[in-house]
């Protein structure tokens, strides 16, 4: 009785704290879109929407890859089941970001968005970083978890290390001389690379036992 | 692990109740952490705009229409707004980011500015600030203004030619290049504490570059003093080439026999030749310079060669490999 209660309890947070996810997931956008309605985006607002954007996928490509070692560490379980959320976020301001390159940068041409794609190395970086995070969101679902296995899936979504690396290095390479911030994001991916890396070497202990609610997941 | 349940049963909450309190916490944090976001979104994406107010420059020449679209002195297109020049700024000195340059730079204290003109002349000297604006009188060139990172304004300097200052130091024949410096003292100049570049930042001109009239010093935008955030109190402007070649804040000019070095080109000598003229057909190595974003405009503009100011100037680099000279 008393278990199944707080499971009920604990569902009930981990839907409120999707709800939070989404809220705050969407705030960027909103106050993109809100700041370009009232004419407040600065000198270059092409050049400001784009790099905002592109800001905050590499946030939430952070975030995403943040879910697995705070999980370990911290033995939040439940943590595992934002993971989809922020790795979706990532997806969908990687999409909106490049949608401004083509509009904006590109003035809507397909052929001198190809041209300078293939041209500029940094644009190849980006690009691999977008199109690697395609499959990866057509597989989110639960549908196609299971559809995979287990094993198969996680296998295809270290696709997502490649496009964390990608998205910094693509940050990195058009910045003129002050790198500073590209250099945080690098840091930041180190450590969370360097984690799995350590954790893999490391000899195996128990997993923390995982909730009920979210141990079908673990497991699929 | 079990607390004893000591509560009685009148003391628990009714579920109700317990549900809506429950409710309104979560309805609080939902909007507390999005004003959160919000905020870490701000900061992370400052915008910048501000008030100008340097004194108005007295006794500024227009030049008379005829004269200048044929001279180059006033380039035909809409004016980049006041506040869009004095925020998105490239200035290290003060900061990275285009649009902090304005707040970092503010309260600049440019009294006692004295520039020293010396190297290979006649008559060497240390100008006060004043005595070298004396030198000609203040006039309005509406110039192309490109910067290499592929965005553009259309700028109302105030200032002179500068061949007017070297005539008066008169050069030697010896002198082929002039070299210009940028104020050196981080406590003035905050950016200068990080080893970004390497400070001071300089630059140069070889002499028929320096010399030709669309090069000018200058020391106002739209009839008033320069801001800080611009250069103040004087800087270098030559149209034709892109904008890291205009150094603010100038504080020495040597005319030198040999090439002087310059600050980016030694940051980065694939990326930023000494020239840096303003060329559509030689891209920068990591991007395209065929078009530019005009700021004020929606859309893009093709890059003029030279900036549009081929007619003008195309004649001094006759018989030059500007992809090797670039």
């Amino acid at each position: 009785m008393r278990g199944e209660d707080s499971s009920a309890m604990k569902e009930n947070d981990i839907r409120f704290a999707k709800l939070l996810i989404l809220i705050n997931g969407v705030v960027p956008l909103a106050l993109l879109s809100w700041d370009a309605a009232h004419h407040h985006l600065g000198a270059n607002p092409p050049n400001f929407a784009i790099l905002t954007t592109g800001m905050t996928t590499l946030v939430f490509l952070m975030l995403t890859m943040a879910v697995t070692p705070v999980r370990k560490i911290t033995g939040w379980n439940w943590l595992l089941s934002f993971r989809r959320m922020l790795g979706l976020f990532a997806f969908f301001y990687a999409c909106v970001h490049f949608l401004l390159f083509f509009s904006l940068d590109r003035s809507f041409s397909i052929s001198s968005t190809l041209t300078e794609m293939l041209k500029r190395k940094y644009l190849i970086l980006g690009s691999t970083a977008l199109l690697v995070m395609v499959p990866l969101a057509i597989t989110s679902t639960n549908g196609m978890i299971k559809r995979l296995g287990g094993k198969r899936w996680r296998a295809l979504h270290r696709l997502a290390y490649v496009a964390a690396i990608a998205g910094v290095v693509h940050y990195y390479m058009q910045v003129k001389a002050d790198v500073r911030q590209p250099l945080v994001f690098a840091a930041m991916l180190t450590m969370l690379l360097g984690y799995r890396l350590l954790d893999k070497w490391q000899p195996r202990k128990p997993a923390p036992a995982a909730h009920p609610a979210i141990k079908s997941k673990l497991e699929a | 692990m079990k607390i004893p349940n000591k509560i009685s049963s009148s003391e628990i909450t009714d579920p109700a109740v317990y549900f809506n309190r429950r409710r309104f916490i979560q309805a609080g944090i939902l909007a507390a952490s999005a004003v959160a976001t919000g905020l870490v979104y701000r900061r992370l994406n400052p915008v910048g705009s501000g008030e100008v107010n340097t004194p108005v420059i007295q006794g500024l020449t227009k030049p008379d229409s005829a004269s200048a679209d044929t001279s180059g002195f006033r380039v035909n297109e809409p004016e980049t707004s006041l506040d869009d020049i004095t925020h998105y700024n490239n200035f290290y000195e003060f900061s990275t980011d285009k649009e902090g340059v304005a707040p970092a730079a503010a309260g600049f204290d440019t009294k006692g500015w004295q520039v020293s003109v010396e190297g290979l002349v006649q008559k060497p000297r240390v100008f006060d600030l004043d005595d070298l604006l004396k030198i000609s009188p203040p006039e309005e060139r509406v110039y192309r203004m490109r910067c290499v990172e592929a965005w553009s304004m259309v700028i109302p300097w105030v200032g002179y030619s500068l061949s007017k200052l070297l005539n008066v130091v008169e050069p030697l024949s010896g002198a082929k290049y002039v070299a210009f410096e940028t104020l050196l003292d981080s406590r003035r100049m905050p950016g200068q504490r990080s080893g970004v570049l390497d400070w001071p930042y300089v630059e140069g001109l070889r002499m028929d570059e320096a010399m030709h009239p669309l090069a000018i010093l200058a020391s106002g935008i739209y009839g008033r003093a320069l801001p800080p955030q611009d250069g103040a109190p004087i800087r270098l402007v030559v149209p034709w080439k892109y904008g890291f070649k205009g150094i603010k804040s100038i504080v020495k000019i040597k005319l030198t026999a040999t090439q002087p070095r310059t600050t980016w080109n030694e940051e980065a000598p694939n990326e930023y030749g000494f020239y840096a003229n303003v060329n559509p057909h030689v891209d920068h190595p990591r991007w395209s310079q065929a078009t530019e974003q005009r700021i004020g405009e929606s859309g893009r503009r093709p890059t003029l060669m030279f900036n549009g100011y081929e007619e003008e100037v195309g004649h001094l680099y006759a018989g030059m490999d500007l992809r090797k000279y670039f």
